[in-house]
């Protein structure tokens, strides 16, 4: 346990210069680079008495090399400054949508691992036969679709043909968010206001939008759970447990998947960041208001501290998630070396 | 008579091919994926290179069809709503998309391979930091990277393939970095350094021609994965200029009249992006069987 806390404190550690890397990365693309946020936001025509006095009130005046001191000495603050077209800290529009965005990543990932894990499992069992090949193909054919083609084509199935499901938005017109709303998770505020009606709406609208995340990433994990269970089912546990005769759905499914679930643990970290640029495309087809959909908009109001915000957040995140899992992994597989 | 039939050209040809034809034996299924991605490919390559053949009208005419006409024998994929022939928009369209992806990826192989390969050379600090910089834009959505390039750069042909070009960079170091590592352990590099062969003769003539197998699988999988991401910058619309026939944006204006019902001028322009993506993975998973059956077991 001891050496575990170890590894856990140098891991946190080893974190550090990866987030600085790419915080200073988002400053360079952002600010660095060329094309001038203040031209652009005040329009070609401005007089550059006006630009240089609104460069002079954002700062960016100032010595490349002192802006960067100030916007990592604002970050290490939690301090995300102010939107330059809106009356409001970055923070704000932020902290509004980043629920709506977990929690479509996190439905997402729910059924990523439903589809992806159990198909994969089954094509490893039936290795080199029709059904194998058939699942192999999807797993293939799966991770080239676009993700908002898919959500387009959805829609179009069972939103506009069927009719059966929502398109676009997080609850029907009628259902008022602000009755329920507390986390902005909306699954945990229907829940925690008992307004059953609501969360059944919420769902529904959660349904397609997650459905569409789901199908495209499972293709990944079809491959990678597919490639785990064969090289486990190989192993000899696996040949002791079928000659004491234990049923072999349960030698795959109980004893042999338990112990492909390492890699795919692993390979949920990863995707994590792919799914986060899901969610971005996701949004965008279901009018989902999250991160994805705030970065679009402001990046057409050129609200650049805003821009720089979202993805400053979406870097914390990436980091995060990739630290949780190890840290996870170390706990779960005593063979990792601390 | 044994060597008259020997250069016939009917035997040449078919000397020619012999390798094509008996190579499934050796490699089974994965040959004949690699070889539908090759031929998906060079159909979408003559698509892009000669519309004009194909396209049976012009992709921008604004009173080739009705409006938002159905899918018919005169307009088999249907017209969209400024009256343009959704068929022809998609022919063009292959233009676009190939162009960006293929200039994309030579431009981040192009900077990605020497960096790897000098990285692992020289190894000691430099490459602990370039790698150290190269793993954390690794880490991130490339797909956000290239969103805030595209918006910094702005709509164009040339921003909009640097943006996709600046992520995947690291992959080519990383994947080109671990190989020239490894290669550089090898016995017959060590012997090139007794007999006193030069750093760059070691490193142009003995480590990376044995990177380059790997390379090739890898960039036609990074072809497919930049058709993705130059097809979702078009469709949030940070892609192109209008006035191009682009899948991606083309997607983007039927998803307007989705709700309506127009099928056609989504369905097509999202097919052509499947099956050229599947086109590249396809060639990429059968080159990589063949040429080093271990790589994507790794």
């Amino acid at each position: 346990m001891k050496n575990l806390l170890k590894y856990a404190v140098t891991r946190v550690f080893l974190t550090i210069p990866m987030l600085f890397i790419l915080l200073s990365l988002v400053f360079v693309i952002l600010r660095v680079m060329p094309g001038d946020p203040v031209a652009a936001m005040l329009g070609g025509h401005a007089p550059p008495e006006v630009i240089a006095a609104k460069r002079e009130e954002l700062g960016l005046n100032k010595p490349m090399i002192v802006q960067y001191g100030e916007y990592l000495a604002q970050l290490a603050r939690f301090d995300l400054g102010d939107s330059m077209i809106f009356d409001q800290k970055v923070g704000t529009p932020i902290a509004e949508k980043l629920p709506a965005t977990l929690e479509l990543t996190i439905t997402g990932m729910a059924f990523t691992l439903l589809i992806g894990v159990p198909l994969g499992a089954y094509a490893a069992s039936r290795r080199r036969t029709g059904r194998d090949f058939g699942i192999r193909l999807y797993g293939n054919v799966a991770y080239c679709i676009p993700v908002y083609w898919m959500g387009l084509m959805l829609q179009l199935v069972f939103g506009v043909w069927l009719g059966w499901l929502p398109i676009a938005g997080r609850t029907s017109p009628r259902v008022f968010a602000s009755l329920f709303e507390k986390t902005g998770f909306y699954v945990i505020d229907t829940l925690l206001a008992g307004n059953f009606a609501a969360l059944g709406d919420v769902l529904l609208h959660l349904f397609l939008p997650s459905l569409t995340l789901g199908i495209v990433l499972s293709g990944i994990f079809v491959r990678l759970t597919r490639a785990n269970m064969l090289d486990v089912l190989k192993s000899d546990y696996v040949l002791a447990a079928r000659a004491r005769g234990i049923p072999e759905n349960k030698v795959v499914y109980r004893h042999a998947l338990k112990n492909a679930f390492i890699p795919i643990l692993t390979m949920m970290g990863l995707q994590f960041a792919i799914l986060l640029a899901g969610a971005i495309l996701t949004e965008s087809t279901f009018s989902w208001p999250g991160m994805g959909r705030l970065l679009l908009e402001r990046i057409r109001l050129r609200d650049y501290p805003t821009i720089q915000g979202v993805i400053v957040v979406f870097a914390l995140f990436v980091s995060l998630v990739s630290l949780l899992v190890d840290l996870i992994y170390a706990l779960i597989d005593p063979r990792v070396k601390y | 008579m044994v060597s008259g039939a020997k250069y016939s050209p009917a035997s040449f040809l078919s000397r020619l091919m012999k390798p094509f034809i008996t190579a499934h034996k050796r490699y089974g299924t994965e040959w004949w994926i690699l070889i539908a991605g090759a031929l998906i490919i060079l159909f979408m390559i003559y698509m892009a290179l000669f519309p004009s053949t194909l396209a049976p009208y012009d992709p921008s005419d604004q009173a080739a069809g009705p409006q938002l006409g159905e899918p018919s024998r005169a307009y088999p994929m249907g017209t969209d709503n400024l009256s343009r022939d959704v068929l022809s928009r998609v022919i063009h369209g292959s233009r676009t998309i190939l162009g960006v992806a293929f200039a994309a990826a030579i431009l981040s192989s192009l900077i990605g391979i020497p960096l790897g390969l000098l990285s692992g050379f020289i190894g000691g600090i430099p490459d602990r930091i370039l790698s150290l910089v190269m793993d954390s834009v690794y880490s991130f959505p490339g797909l956000i990277l290239a969103i805030a390039f595209a918006a910094m750069l702005g709509p164009g042909v040339v921003n909009i393939t640097l943006a996709v070009a600046v992520i995947y960079i690291p992959t080519y170091f990383r994947l080109v970095r671990g190989q020239t590592l490894s290669i550089k352990e090898e016995l017959y590099v060590e012997a090139a350094q007794a007999i006193g062969a030069r750093r760059w003769t070691i490193l142009l003539k003995y480590i990376f021609p044995n990177v380059i197998a790997t390379v090739v699988v890898v960039f036609s999988l990074n072809i497919a994965d930049a058709i993705m991401t130059e097809a979702a910058l078009s469709y949030i619309g940070l892609g192109l200029p209008a006035g191009i026939p682009d899948w991606g944006r083309d997607l983007s204006m039927g998803k307007k009249f989705l709700p309506s019902g127009v099928w056609w001028m989504i369905t097509y322009p999202g097919l052509m992006i499947v099956i050229l993506a599947l086109g590249f993975t396809m060639l990429g998973e059968g080159l990589s069987e063949i040429l080093n059956p271990r790589l994507l077991e790794r």
